[in-house]
């Protein structure tokens, strides 16, 4: 007789279909489309990148390569004051600015998750400490929060993720915990407590896998605003000095007076990849509420 | 093994109460207590069945849920064999489960829509431990117990693939299928078509006598606690109205409320007049139930002792009832 087991389909093709990618939403595919690229950019940026982002580059006649247009000497976006190479730097900043926005997402979605399913499913003083804790995340105006904290730790990426994982995580999980009140309240999980399963167990399979596309589509809006506020810092000058990022090329420009020179090939790449990659997570996120709310009809 | 005559369930002085409105209307005295369950007590033998009857909101429902932990009281102890629910934890907690079941109203929300009909009945299974090549023969027994042919071609459906009534004996397996010693039956065949009410209920009344079940009958029906349960107790508002064998309750209720429920019978002859006792339309907010017996502002019979007076539930013959107008009779009776 066959296997429970063996009668499904492999771990991997259950987990991709329990992304529930909107594959049928036009803006969605276009949205995931942007992100192949930017992931493959970022995967391989050491390969796609001519220079070192932070190398200092000369012409052949040994001169420093300062303020190039794009196209002179081989430089395909031209160069920076300093002389280093833009496009190198835009493709390595897709590697931060993903890594960045990942990592934040996973956390803000894992963090919220787990905080909206304990509090939705538990209730009582759980629910009550959880939600009060949310209700003063929601008070703290983000920004600041950010520049607050990045005085106190060393300057890096990362703070702007322990940023978010500590603010962010209020929407989420106050969306999930209102999704898993409903759920909290369907016969089958009374059936999985009577037939003896234990709270976690409730969860995680009767509670867990309904409320995964609402985790994603929350994650996915906080791939892009974790994007724009590490560029917001790094503008700012609170970013790690260290490492190439859309928003420092940004301080970078705006500092070295790009726009009084007129280099238009320096400021405006970076923008356009922040407003592709922030555009194009709205749009998939827009496929999953699709998704999540078909009645929506749109 | 316990005394046949020892009591499998006992409940004693049993409340569920729920504060409704939060710290603010507190502040405000607008607070106020819903009593779904009040001071309810009875017990239950080896091997019998137990309608609990009564109207919508009158606590029969939370009282089932009480008896399978699905809630906790707020007062009172229930006991299983002997042994207080209240405390239980982990592996008692789990042998507990395992010997008292629900089964559910409606099928439709009592089978998790993602499982399929094996994987719902496994998750008692493995709760029990029973490793996963050892599921399939319970399984099909258990279906087979509930009378559903050819039950290996449902075994990889969704619930949505079944129709109510064969839904509702994978739910009946389900609660059947780790052979518990006590079923709370909550309203099965309220959500069914009518056409296969009978064949489920066949069903459950089969598989209890085979299986030497004590059962809860939880309905608003008379009828069919009557087809089921050879003994019937009366909520009303959170309370025991009446306790005592179906027949005698049917034949000659005692409770003004339990005469009003089988006054309301209808009977299947169109020109035979039938009078339902006048007791107004609906039951009282219960958030503010009246004072003294919560049925008085119904009762063709109240008087002043009524509203300020709560009845005790006392032995009437056979029965217990609770009501002002027995303990007059039993006083009476016992001064001539």
């Amino acid at each position: 007789m066959p296997d429970v087991a063996l009668s499904r389909p492999g771990l991997p093709a259950r987990m991709f279909r329990s992304l529930h990618l909107p594959l049928n939403d036009r803006f969605a595919l276009f949205g995931l489309a942007v992100y192949a690229v930017f992931v493959l950019t970022a995967i391989f940026a050491d390969q796609i990148a001519p220079y070192d982002p932070t190398e200092i580059l000369y012409t052949p006649e040994y001169d420093l390569a300062a303020d190039l247009r794009p196209g002179e000497d081989g430089f395909i976006l031209g160069t920076t004051s300093l002389g280093r190479d833009i496009f190198s730097q835009i493709v390595h900043g897709t590697r931060s600015a993903l890594l960045i926005g990942i990592t934040a997402a996973f956390m803000v979605a894992l963090i919220g998750s787990i905080v909206g399913l304990v509090s939705g499913y538990f209730g009582g003083w759980i629910d009550a400490i959880l939600m009060r804790l949310a209700d003063i995340a929601f008070g703290i105006p983000f920004l600041p929060f950010v520049v607050v904290l990045a005085a106190f730790l060393e300057p890096s990426i990362w703070n702007v993720v322990i940023a978010m994982a500590l603010v962010l995580w209020r929407d989420t999980a106050r969306v999930i915990r209102s999704q898993v009140l409903t759920l909290r309240a369907r016969s089958y999980v009374d059936a999985a407590r009577v037939s003896g399963s234990s709270d976690l167990k409730i969860i995680m399979r009767h509670i867990a896998p309904n409320i995964l596309p609402l985790s994603f589509l929350y994650g996915s809006i906080a791939i892009g605003w974790a994007i724009l506020t590490e560029a917001s810092i790094s503008f700012l000058g609170f970013g790690d000095p260290q490492s190439i990022s859309w928003g420092y090329m940004l301080q970078d420009a705006f500092a070295s007076q790009a726009l009084a020179k007129q280099a238009y090939y320096w400021f405006v790449p970076p923008g356009i990849c922040i407003i592709l990659v922030v555009s194009a997570g709205f749009f998939i996120t827009r496929g999953y509420e699709n998704l999540l709310f078909p009645k929506l009809g749109r | 093994m316990l005394d046949s005559n020892e009591p499998l369930v006992s409940v004693r002085e049993v409340q569920l109460h729920y504060r409704v409105g939060g710290a603010l209307s507190a502040l405000r005295g607008r607070s106020s207590v819903v009593k779904a369950v009040d001071r309810v007590s009875f017990e239950i033998r080896r091997g019998e069945s137990v309608g609990l009857l009564g109207e919508s909101g009158c606590g029969k429902t939370s009282m089932g849920r009480l008896l399978l932990k699905l809630e906790e009281a707020t007062g009172g102890e229930i006991s299983f064999a002997g042994e207080a629910i209240a405390g239980l934890k982990g592996a008692a907690l789990k042998r507990y489960r395992a010997k008292a079941q629900l089964i559910f109203q409606n099928p439709f929300d009592a089978v998790n829509p993602r499982f399929t009909i094996r994987a719902a009945l496994s998750e008692p299974l493995e709760n029990a431990g029973i490793p996963v090549r050892e599921r399939e023969g319970p399984i099909i027994e258990a279906l087979e117990l509930v009378r559903l042919p050819q039950p290996q071609q449902f075994l990889d459906r969704y619930p949505h693939q079944l129709s109510g009534g064969q839904l509702q004996r994978v739910v009946m397996a389900r609660a059947l299928i780790l052979q518990p010693a006590f079923v709370v039956a909550d309203e099965p065949v309220s959500m069914l078509d009518v056409s296969v009410r009978a064949g489920v209920l066949n069903v459950f009344r089969d598989v209890r006598d085979r299986l030497g079940l004590t059962a809860i009958y939880i309905s608003h029906d008379l009828a069919l606690v009557r087809y089921v349960c050879e003994r019937t107790i009366v909520m009303y508002l959170g309370r025991i109205m009446e306790d005592g064998s179906t027949e005698d309750i049917v034949h000659e209720p005692l409770h003004p409320y339990t005469k009003a429920l089988v006054a309301a019978v209808p009977v299947p002859q169109p020109d035979q007049s039938h009078d339902p006792l006048p007791i107004g339309r609906g039951a009282p907010d219960p958030r503010n139930p009246p004072s003294g017996c919560v049925f008085r502002d119904r009762c063709p019979y109240a008087f002043e002792r009524c509203a300020s007076q709560v009845p005790r539930l006392r032995r009437v013959g056979t029965r217990n009832v609770a009501c002002h107008l027995f303990e007059e009779t039993a006083l009476s009776s016992g001064r001539q």
